[in-house]
């Protein structure tokens, strides 16, 4: 277990109350899903495991230890991309690196090489109002990389990226993610993608948000992309949340 | 091009309204320039031009050095917002000119006062402006700084700063044409130094020709000033696009 959260409750100053005892692990190397209808505390929970936000009680466990902000074993992958529109590509991609006081030439480095595993070779002097969508969000996640974080926590990631641009960045995703062992965590209100995805899908209650069942997708990754879509686990599995998830629609 | 146009309609107007001579007040245009070809490289206009530059420059750089940090702490802190926000409001949309002579009885007659007229023309509009800039800044992009171990310094210098720039910079534009104002006011009120004497001497001595061609400098001053910034503005509108 790398990430663990224990007891995690959260009220908002509103007086909603987001989520309520949290429980859950999410193991080292996998990818795990927080799924849940919208209002579900799903991406309250994420930035709260991030350190972006504080909770009301419980604990957040990195590696056994306490956490209570954002820390460099930690990076963040956000639904609105959140780059810089004044930095072209290649500074967006190494603004981690660049918070963290690394020299201008080293960093350049390190960032081209993540741009090309992600696939924006040659866009390195573009600005982001000049990309689109998929090619953004790639961004977004090149930036997450850079910095050499264990885990990586994606929230959303594809939610602004139109559909046939999402399959393709989804199979890169996978690819990627599982070249260099990260442990994800990622929220989604999609269940194919998180069955398509995860090792692990955390469903979530909505108000207060509360674990209500994991599922463990029975899919055999060896398959090709288009197999794995007409497998027969993923169906089962898409089926399965769908039955829990309809009650609460 | 457009503009041009419509400027050659007014100035053709003017020289006809002058031509006929309905009042002294009004000399035809081409008189107008005439005096203004005749001033420019005078000695007088030349000591005027300095001290109403140099009380518009130390004015607007107190006016920046102040506004925009205190534009900032008013977004960022709650406390200080809600303190002055009032205040600032009101402030804005006050008219100052009638704070000048109060200004000549505690400062004296003189440059300072002028500086500090400048000042209070311009630093409001630069507070509030940057104020809003900050304070709509992508509270995304914070996050993300934040995420990434920003420190409180780059947070403001590598983000909130830039993301707020192109508030920051219209209100600077709009500081910049009140600042102009806040000089000739202050100067005409003081009634002793710089351009303001100028202003003084021609209509005192009915000197038209000279009177128009210096609203016409101050103008075209004011002018310049506004139009160097909005070019500013536009290159970084280009990055702020996408926001």
């Amino acid at each position: 277990m790398i990430v663990e959260v224990k007891g995690v409750r959260k009220t908002y100053d509103s007086g909603v109350e987001a989520l309520r005892d949290v429980d859950l692990s999410f193991p080292k190397g996998q990818l795990s899903t927080l799924l849940g209808p919208s209002g579900c505390g799903k991406t309250t929970l994420l930035k709260i495991i991030a350190g972006l936000i504080p909770k009301n009680g419980g604990e957040v466990l990195v590696n056994g230890k306490a956490v209570h902000g954002p820390g460099p074993e930690r990076a963040f992958v956000f639904q609105d991309f959140a780059l810089l529109p004044w930095a072209d590509v290649l500074r967006n991609v190494g603004f981690g690196l660049e918070l963290r006081g690394v020299e201008r030439k080293e960093r350049d480095e390190v960032a081209r090489k993540y741009i090309a595993e992600v696939g924006l070779k040659g866009f390195e002097h573009r600005y982001p109002a000049q990309l689109s969508g998929g090619m953004r969000q790639r961004v977004g996640l090149a930036r997450a990389l850079t910095v050499d974080a264990d885990i990586i926590l994606m929230d959303e990631p594809f939610s602004s990226v139109d559909e046939q641009t999402r399959r393709k960045f989804q199979e890169d995703l996978l690819d990627l993610l599982r070249h260099h062992q990260k442990t994800v965590i990622f929220v989604t209100h999609s269940i194919e993608e998180a069955a398509y995805l995860s090792d692990q899908i955390a469903l979530l209650s909505p108000r207060p948000g509360r674990v209500s069942k994991i599922v463990r997708p029975a899919v055999d990754r060896s398959k090709s992309p288009d197999e794995i879509r007409r497998d027969r686990g993923y169906l089962d599995t898409v089926d399965e949340i769908w039955g829990i998830l309809r009650q609460y629609v | 091009m457009r503009m041009l146009l419509s400027l050659v309609v007014w100035f053709a107007l003017w020289e006809i309204v002058g031509q006929m001579k309905f009042s002294s007040i009004v000399p035809p245009f081409s008189a107008v320039i005439e005096a203004g070809i005749e001033i420019l490289p005078t000695e007088k206009f030349a000591k005027a031009a300095i001290i109403s530059l140099r009380s518009f420059g130390l004015g607007m750089a107190l006016a920046l050095a102040i506004g925009i940090p205190l534009g900032v702490a008013m977004a960022r802190v709650k406390g200080v917002g809600r303190l002055l926000g009032m205040w600032v409001n009101i402030f804005v949309s006050a008219p100052i000119s009638a704070l000048v002579p109060i200004l000549m009885a505690v400062i004296g007659i003189g440059e300072t006062t002028v500086v500090v007229t400048v000042f209070l023309f311009a630093v409001f509009v630069i507070t509030l402006d940057t104020q809003v800039g900050i304070t709509h800044a992508d509270r995304s992009l914070v996050e993300m700084a934040r995420s990434f171990g920003a420190t409180r310094r780059q947070l403001y210098s590598k983000v909130l700063l830039l993301s707020a720039l192109p508030e920051i910079l219209a209100g600077v534009r709009l500081g910049a044409i009140r600042g102009v104002k806040g000089v000739v006011i202050g100067q005409l009120l003081v009634a002793i130094i710089g351009v303001g004497e100028l202003f003084e001497t021609y209509s005192n001595n009915f000197l038209m020709e000279e009177f128009w061609a210096l609203v016409l400098i101050v103008f075209l001053f004011a002018f310049a000033v506004s139009e160097a910034i909005a070019y500013l503005e536009r290159r970084v509108e280009y990055y702020a696009a996408a926001r």
